[in-house]
């Protein structure tokens, strides 16, 4: 776990994520300017220091009601305005960029941040990127597969010999800068499907494992196909952290909590997915077994832990940004994570 | 109420004339309806790859968007060795995963003979209950005796694409007092 940062000792790590969406108010129509949605986006990370947690993550999307496609300038600009907490790309969209470029950057962010950066590489669920940056979708999981083991081979080594498909050759290639303790945390993101984490377990990578909602005991078919891969690997999963990622929002009861998040990711899927959050599937958000943390602080604690006994993971990050909630909401949600969310999470997880 | 008719081949008449009678009916007998006939011989449409139907381009963003807007669908389709023609089967590959819930659909199924007549039963109806649309569980099946040049010469045709039309809307009308009531029990 070292390798990854993980102190297992101090418990299951906390943190959050934004994909960096843009969306106009659900009811008003109206959108806050880009520049004010970034320096919210930074405002955040600060917050979530000042709170006590561990982790803060920003997305690449290249898409319509995005607005951090540059994600690695939003987070160099989170390294300098933090000094703890952990960053990181949720994820960086490996298979449309040069896994040398991003290198560079991320290493860069990690001297920045003092040896703070992680990536999470994932292939994106909308497809945008590949006509904006010249790729063909025709080659979406291999473009995915070759450039994610060209990443990890420029982390294990600073000299680097490869070649491949989708990329011009390096030959004893010297790349710069290196990170400040010598190699990055580096995640491979993954959806719903056993399949990409299948494959993780192979390579010997950790993972970070999206869920939007249902029933944890769905998603622990993932993670248990996970560790089952790393063993059939040659792996000790022991050695391998594992990411959940989610919806959360907390409120004095779930029913408030429902009432002032339903709009936002209902009108924010429609615009950023094509359709609609169901109202029954997010009602049924509420049952103590399901992964959306959205309620009282009191139920969402109990649902983590459950998770935690579920799954055995190590790091869980929250969105709760998405869809244009209200900046004040936010702020609040930050304070009531680090009073009452923090401490009991990691009195029941610490060793 | 949003209503889509496709008539779901590239060639040939009858399919759509028969939509196209069916399009009239509704547009005759419930004039609030805000009604769209997509002719699929009028676009030039991509093959399904997986993406998000948002990230298509031209015709095919054109179309699937204006599917995913629907309230119901009607759907005719002609017959192709023994199924339903590949470009109507493209629509379906190209919508998400339950694409259609919340959506009431409708069958007008045209035919060069009897042999065919279980085809929608046993074709259509899982694809579009997989996808998650309520059914109207009876369809109009249309032989190529029923047509001379474009036109319907048979009065029982017309009379069945009469009830369907009704059966669809009424069950559109119904669906949407469902939903309503079934989304004013949450209280968010």
């Amino acid at each position: 776990m070292e390798k990854y940062r993980i102190d297992p000792s101090k418990g299951l790590e906390f943190g959050l994520y934004t994909l960096g969406d843009h969306l106009p108010h659900p009811e008003t129509g109206e959108r806050i300017p880009a520049s004010q949605r970034l320096d919210e986006i930074i405002e955040l990370a600060k917050l979530a220091e000042d709170a006590g947690l561990d982790f803060f993550s920003v997305g690449e999307s290249h898409q319509d009601y995005f607005t951090t496609q540059a994600h690695s300038v939003v987070l160099a600009a989170i390294a300098q305005a933090t000094e703890k907490i952990k960053i990181a790309s949720s994820s960086t969209i490996i298979s449309t960029l040069d896994p040398v470029r991003v290198y560079e950057d991320f290493a860069t962010i990690d001297l920045i941040s003092k040896g703070r950066t992680e990536i999470v590489a994932g292939r994106a669920s909308r497809v945008g990127n590949f006509d904006l940056l010249g790729y063909d979708l025709h080659d979406y999981e291999e473009l995915y597969e070759e450039k994610f083991d060209l990443l990890l081979k420029i982390n294990a080594n600073e000299y680097v010999d490869w070649q491949g498909q989708f990329r011009a050759p390096l030959k004893n290639a010297h790349v710069l800068p290196r990170p400040l303790n010598g190699s990055l945390p580096i995640w491979r993101a993954v959806g719903g499907h056993p399949s990409s984490a299948v494959k993780a377990g192979y390579a010997g990578v950790p993972i970070f494992v999206a869920m939007l909602g249902g029933p944890a005991t769905l998603f622990k078919r993932t993670i248990d196909s996970y560790r089952d891969a790393l063993e059939r690997g040659g792996y000790d999963p022991n050695e391998f952290p594992v990411s959940t990622a989610g919806f959360f929002y907390l409120a004095e009861t779930t029913q408030q909590a429902q009432r002032e998040t339903y709009p936002y990711i209902n009108a924010g899927m429609q615009k950023t997915n094509g359709r609609g959050f169901a109202k029954q599937v997010f009602a049924q958000g509420a049952d103590p077994h399901d992964v959306m943390n959205i309620g009282s602080p009191q139920e969402v604690i109990e649902k983590i832990l459950y998770q935690h006994e579920t799954f055995g993971h190590q790091r869980y990050i929250a969105q709760m940004d998405f869809g244009g909630i209200p900046f004040d909401k936010l702020r609040k949600n930050i304070e009531l994570i680090g009073k009452e969310v923090l401490p009991a999470i990691r009195k029941y997880t610490a060793k | 109420m949003k209503v889509v008719a496709i008539a779901g081949s590239i060639v040939g008449s009858k399919t759509k004339t028969a939509i196209q009678y069916a399009t009239d009916q509704l547009l005759d007998k419930y004039p609030d309806a805000e009604v769209t006939l997509l002719d699929l011989a009028e676009y030039d449409m991509q093959f399904s790859d997986g993406r998000n139907y948002l990230d298509y381009q031209g015709d095919t963003k054109k179309v699937t968007e204006t599917i995913m807007e629907a309230d119901a669908l009607l759907i005719g389709t002609p017959i192709f060795q023994a199924s339903i023609p590949g470009s109507l089967k493209n629509i379906f590959d190209l919508l998400p995963v339950g694409g259609l819930e919340g959506k009431v659909a409708s069958m007008i199924v045209t035919a060069g003979s009897q042999r065919h007549y279980l085809i929608p039963e046993q074709q259509l109806k899982p694809i579009l209950g997989y996808m998650k649309a309520q059914i109207v569980q009876s369809y109009v099946y249309i032989e190529d005796v029923d047509f001379y040049r474009k036109e319907i010469t048979n009065d029982d045709v017309k009379f069945r694409i009469e009830r369907l039309v009704e059966d669809t809307m009424t069950l559109a009308r119904t669906y949407q007092r469902i939903l309503e009531e079934k989304e004013a029990e949450y209280d968010f």
